[in-house]
């Protein structure tokens, strides 16, 4: 087992989690990342299924990536993902028929979406495939825990249930928890994104972007605080 | 008529691919620090988008849908499943192509788009574009107001967030939120400001 997981394996593992999360730092794959995410279920699928096609689309680009020839590469690539999707796709037509019709077209756009192409082109086209596939798995974990993170908050808040099962007794049930139905509309996951690449930030100043202009400090005498 | 005008308005407001939909949204975050970047991309996007929904259309509706190959005499083909590879490779050819003839016959538009038009093959909006239409079993004439409509809906997305990014930059921002985080919270206030369109009736 050591064997397999050296320093690079786990360095393309883990540092996709925290120090590189391809949401909150690359800004790769929030195209199809946040419109899943009103609900759990939807949100773990999606997650699951971005990690599987990464890793597998990865190893497989890496393993022929001698044998491409530069100018017709993204044609290659996006060839190797769209079957790759296609896979997934009729996977969860056969088995979860309700979840892929509630994600809609999204699984399809797993094929643009920019962490796959990304890691084919920034990772996997340098690097074996044992190393690639591992650069896929940690970069779909680095995605799957903002998706989870954001589909916790907006299911939670927005219907008092995770995963179906109720958290906060609605009002219109008796309860006392009145949903906020913001949390379910397209804004809300933008609000809560934006609020985690803060946290995050805060958590690692150096992630902090540069200021266009820096503000100069105005001497506080009348008006005090503004 | 009626139908086309509310399905356009539909598109380019109500069901706007950017604020309610996410899609091209990594092209959305990064290319909208100016607004002349913006609007030329928005631009490409459109006229990509416009051509290519109606070309997925055709070819949905006379080869992969089923039965479709009827015409050929052979029937019980039902080859839909095909449709992710057939429309992002029609996207790829077409932009490739695009890129050819706007070369060859408008070198101001080239060279103004430059590196956009061989970005927006993998930009979702324009494969987002056509899944809808196939999900949604548009007509022709359907395809082609949807392709129009989202396409102008996107471009018009991006050129606000650049005009609001330009304004932006001249702002006391705290640290952390500066640059990404603050992109994705007024995203978030455009998109439910385009929410307000929602309530209309078509």
């Amino acid at each position: 087992m050591s064997a397999i997981l050296n320093d690079e394996t786990k360095k393309v593992l883990t540092t996709p989690l925290v120090n590189d999360n391809p949401i909150t730092l690359q800004v790769l794959g929030i195209c199809s990342a946040l419109a899943v995410t009103s609900q759990m279920s939807t949100s773990l699928i999606m997650a699951l299924a971005l990690t599987l096609v990464t890793a597998f689309s990865s190893a497989a680009i890496s393993s022929i990536r001698n044998h491409i020839p530069g100018s017709i590469r993204i044609i290659v690539q996006m060839t190797i993902i769209a079957s790759l999707v296609i896979v997934v796709d009729q996977v969860l037509k056969a088995f979860a028929y309700e979840i892929s019709k509630q994600l809609s077209v999204f699984v399809g756009l797993i094929i643009t979406n920019c962490i796959v192409m990304g890691r084919a082109e920034a990772y996997a086209m340098k690097n074996p495939p044992l190393e690639s596939f591992m650069d896929g798995i940690g970069n779909g974990l680095g995605y799957s825990l903002i998706l989870i993170i954001v589909a916790f908050f907006r299911e939670t808040l927005g219907s008092g249930k995770l995963l179906g099962f109720e958290v906060f007794p609605l009002t219109k049930d008796g309860g006392w928890y009145d949903p906020n139905g913001l949390m379910l509309l397209p804004p809300s996951a933008f609000f809560i994104i934006g609020l985690i690449i803060w946290s995050v930030r805060q958590w690692k100043p150096t992630q902090v972007e540069k200021a266009d202009f820096k503000i100069l400090s105005i001497s506080h005498g009348e008006g005090g605080h503004h | 008529m009626e139908a086309y005008i509310s399905l356009f308005v539909k598109a380019v407001f109500i069901e706007n691919l950017a604020l309610s939909f996410f899609l091209g949204m990594c092209t959305f975050i990064a290319v909208s620090k100016k607004i002349s970047t913006a609007m030329g991309l928005g631009i490409a996007v459109m006229v990509v988008q416009t051509i290519t929904v109606p070309a997925n259309n055709i070819i949905y509706h006379t080869l992969l849908k089923e039965d479709a190959l009827s015409w050929m005499g052979i029937t019980g083909v039902d080859l839909s499943f095909l449709a992710l590879l057939s429309c992002i490779g029609m996207i790829a050819a077409l932009v490739q192509i695009l890129e050819m003839i706007l070369d060859k016959f408008f070198p101001a538009l080239y060279h103004a788009l430059g590196v956009f038009l061989p970005l927006i093959t993998v930009n979702c909006a324009i494969l987002g574009g056509s899944l809808f239409m196939i999900e949604r079993d548009y007509n022709f004439g359907e395809s082609v107001t949807y392709g129009v409509g989202s396409g102008l809906g996107w471009a018009l997305a991006i050129t606000v967030m650049a005009g609001v990014r330009e304004k932006l930059k001249y702002s006391d921002i705290p640290a952390g939120l500066q640059g990404l985080g603050i992109t994705f919270i007024t995203a978030g206030l455009m998109s439910l400001g385009f929410m307000a369109f929602s309530g209309i009736q078509l």
